[in-house]
């Protein structure tokens, strides 16, 4: 570590694990109330665990994206932060508001949560992945604003750099367009298109930005490649990201009451989305293979690796599979879509994370580079274990998914969606185990942060 | 190309791409709305569907349906259950009611919501008005 402030990091990543945790455990909830209806019922219905998966799912990769920005942004400014007093307030803030809408989404039906909250008088709530209380929503915009803020300075105080330039800007657009998540019109077309300059905009926009940026930060470190190189390749990736990203809005517009046009326009650039996630693959394997230096952390360059292909796959891979319009017709909101939006987030958002986690984590803790080999070596059993977890949770959904739309909407004779639902249970059975198995490997990867030894170095390898 | 192709050009794609990309979006969102009236059967949006809308939402019925194609996918599909029930808002209205408290054994169960009359009403005039939005033929059929 360089910089003594970028220890604040640390909370935020320990923080981001324990409610990583809990999103893992509501996912088994609801993996099994697919299959036993009245599992829980009626104390936790299937929609407030959902809201408690999504909801802790976004707020850890927000504690991820903003850890990785206090660990990255001193390192690359080359100057302290601005203020970790700053940090650590915002971090006890975000934690207790985020704790206690978990335990309002579970404690109280949901008409009552927007209730005591006051809904009715600035009415956000009740979106899919938007669920949270309009003073939540508040006290996210507050801590992201101070969180911008301290960077912010740090930045102008310090060296400017393409990565802290183009993680800015990631995270200035994320703060730009949650605010449409304060738009509530009561005409539901507009509602929904509007809705997606939050949820699309955000995965398939600007949090690209965010992750080529990390990714970029860990190659230069890992790989000891020319910086001059990687810029080069993050500003093309990052041009395509938002070259076919925005006007991909689109693949959303197709059945919700808006123009037609939007049928050829948002196939077409949805379709060139994966060329941005393919740069990106090929590019963490090219550096890789042109390392200037052997770094003792294999378990981070792994992740890194790992994280290009995983979302490449998931993101542009599945993406592809349903973006057509022709092709959406039949796949809309079935389980398709839960397929592609499981290892689109774990394989770009969760293991980006996950890759900053593992390459500072080390210097977080006071060693000079990596963790033991032991260690290494049990995380990167956890990493195998949970991507393949993930892999074939996406591969049974895709199974129901495939069988769902046959049935339900492509054979001559539809049937109604429940019976649909009894005759393909064997494959959300198959789905729980592949998401024992995902449990599983993140124990193990928690696990390696508690395995001891001496520190790894390249000539022990 | 390695040479050739420099970081102030990828730059520039950058930037340029971008906001060329952002301006177009723009436009484009402008349109939308300019076209919206066409399709999204706004003269039916009376203050009952209104208070539909808002009853839709502080009970999280996107947590397990989904509506128009967009939400969870535990539940059927509602954005067209009122041509499913026959254009029969009673029989929507019906369904909810019935829903037992404790759940049906062994089966996805629905919350029993315990609305009254008037919030029956609002929330099957919703699902009427949203049925008779223009969606370009989707669903595929009646099944949702
Ligand atoms: C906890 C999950 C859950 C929530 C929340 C929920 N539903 Fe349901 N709903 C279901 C399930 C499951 C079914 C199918 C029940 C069956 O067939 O036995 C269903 C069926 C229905 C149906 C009949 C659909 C058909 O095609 O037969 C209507 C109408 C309906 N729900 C309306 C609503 C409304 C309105 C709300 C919000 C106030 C709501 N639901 C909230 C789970 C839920
Ligand atoms: C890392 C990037 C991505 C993430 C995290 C992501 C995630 C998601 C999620 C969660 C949904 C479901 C939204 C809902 O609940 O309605 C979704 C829908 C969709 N995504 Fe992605 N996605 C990514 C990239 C892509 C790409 C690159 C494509 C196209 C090539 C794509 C195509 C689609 C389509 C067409 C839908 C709509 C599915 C439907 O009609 O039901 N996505 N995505
Ligand atoms: C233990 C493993 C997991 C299980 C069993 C599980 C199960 C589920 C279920 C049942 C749903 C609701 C689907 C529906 O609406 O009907 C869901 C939604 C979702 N989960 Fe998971 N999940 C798991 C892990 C994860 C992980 C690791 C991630 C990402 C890092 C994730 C991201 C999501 C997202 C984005 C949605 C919303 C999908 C959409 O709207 O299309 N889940 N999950
Ligand atoms: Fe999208």
């Amino acid at each position: 570590m360089k910089y003594t402030s970028q220890a604040v990091a640390k909370p935020y990543f320990i923080a981001a694990l324990a409610l990583f945790a809990g999103q893992i455990i509501f996912g088994l909830i609801m993996g099994l109330q697919y299959v036993m209806g009245d599992f829980l019922f009626p104390e936790i219905p299937f929609n407030a665990a959902r809201m408690v998966h999504t909801n802790l799912l976004i707020v850890w990769l927000l504690f991820g994206f903003m850890g990785s920005a206090y660990y990255l942004i001193p390192e690359e400014c080359e100057t302290e932060l601005y203020s970790p007093k700053l940090a650590l307030i915002m971090f006890w803030i975000f934690l207790v508001a985020g704790a206690l809408t978990i335990v309002g989404y579970l404690a109280m039906p949901y008409a009552t949560l927007a209730k005591v909250t006051g809904n009715e008088y600035f009415p956000t709530m009740g979106r899919e992945f938007l669920e949270q209380p309009t003073i939540t929503k508040i006290g996210i915009v507050i801590v992201i604003l101070a969180f911008l803020f301290n960077i912010g300075m740090t930045l102008l105080r310090g060296r400017k750099t393409v990565i802290t330039l183009v993680l800015m800007t990631g995270l200035i657009g994320l703060a730009v367009f949650f605010l449409f998540s304060f738009y509530l019109p009561d005409n539901l077309v507009k509602d929904k298109f509007y809705w997606w300059f939050v949820v699309h905009l955000w995965v398939e926009g600007v949090w690209e930005l965010i992750l080529g940026a990390l990714l970029a930060f860990v190659l230069i470190k890992v790989t000891g490649v020319d910086r001059e190189v990687i810029e080069k390749w993050l500003y093309v990736i990052v041009a395509m990201s938002l070259i076919t990203g925005i006007i991909g809005t689109g693949h959303h517009f197709f059945w919700i009451g808006t123009p037609a046009y939007w049928q050829p326009l948002g196939s077409i650039f949805s379709a060139l989305e994966p060329i941005p996630f393919f740069m990106m693959a090929v590019y963490a394997f090219n550096m890789v293979n042109q390392r200037k230096r052997e770094h003792p952390n294999k378990a981070a360059t792994l992740w890194a690796m790992g994280c290009a292909v995983m979302a490449f796959f998931g993101a542009g891979v599945w993406g592809f599979l349903h973006t057509l319009a022709p092709v959406n017709y039949f796949t809309h909101g079935t389980q398709i879509t839960a397929a592609h939006g499981h290892m689109a987030f774990f394989g770009a958002y969760a293991m980006i994370v996950m890759t900053i986690i593992s390459y500072a984590m080390p210097m977080l803790n006071g060693r000079k580079e990596a963790n033991s080999r032991k260690s290494q070596v049990v995380e990167m059993w956890g990493f195998w274990l949970m991507v393949s977890g993930m892999v074939f949770i996406t591969l049974f959904l895709t199974g129901a998914g495939v069988l769902q739309v046959w049935l339900q909407r492509f054979s001559d004779n539809p049937l109604p969606f429940m019976v649909v639902q009894d005759q393909i249970a064997v494959f959300y059975w198959l789905r729980e185990v592949a998401a024992v198995v995902f449990t599983l490997g993140f124990v193990v990867y928690i696990v390696s942060f508690f395995v001891k030894g001496e520190e790894a170095t390249i000539n022990a390898s | 190309m390695a040479d050739r192709f420099t970081k102030s050009m990828a730059r520039n794609i950058y930037y340029g791409g971008s906001l060329f990309f952002i301006l177009l979006f723009i436009g484009l969102t402008w349109h939308t709305n300019e076209e919206m009236p066409k399709q999204d059967n706004r003269e039916n949006l009376t203050e009952s569907v209104i208070r539909g809308k808002n009853l839709w939402e502080v009970n999280n019925c996107i947590g397990c349906h989904t509506l128009l194609g967009e939400g969870a996918y535990f539940a059927p599909e509602l954005g067209n259950v009122y041509l499913r029930y026959g254009k029969s808002k009673e029989a929507i209205k019906g369904f909810i009611k019935s829903r037992p408290i404790n759940g049906i054994p062994g089966r996805r169960s629905m919350p029993q919501f315990g609305f009254d009359d008037q919030e029956l009403e609002d929330i099957a005039e919703f699902l009427k008005y949203t049925s008779e939005i223009d969606t370009l033929g989707w669903p595929p059929n009646i099944q949702g």
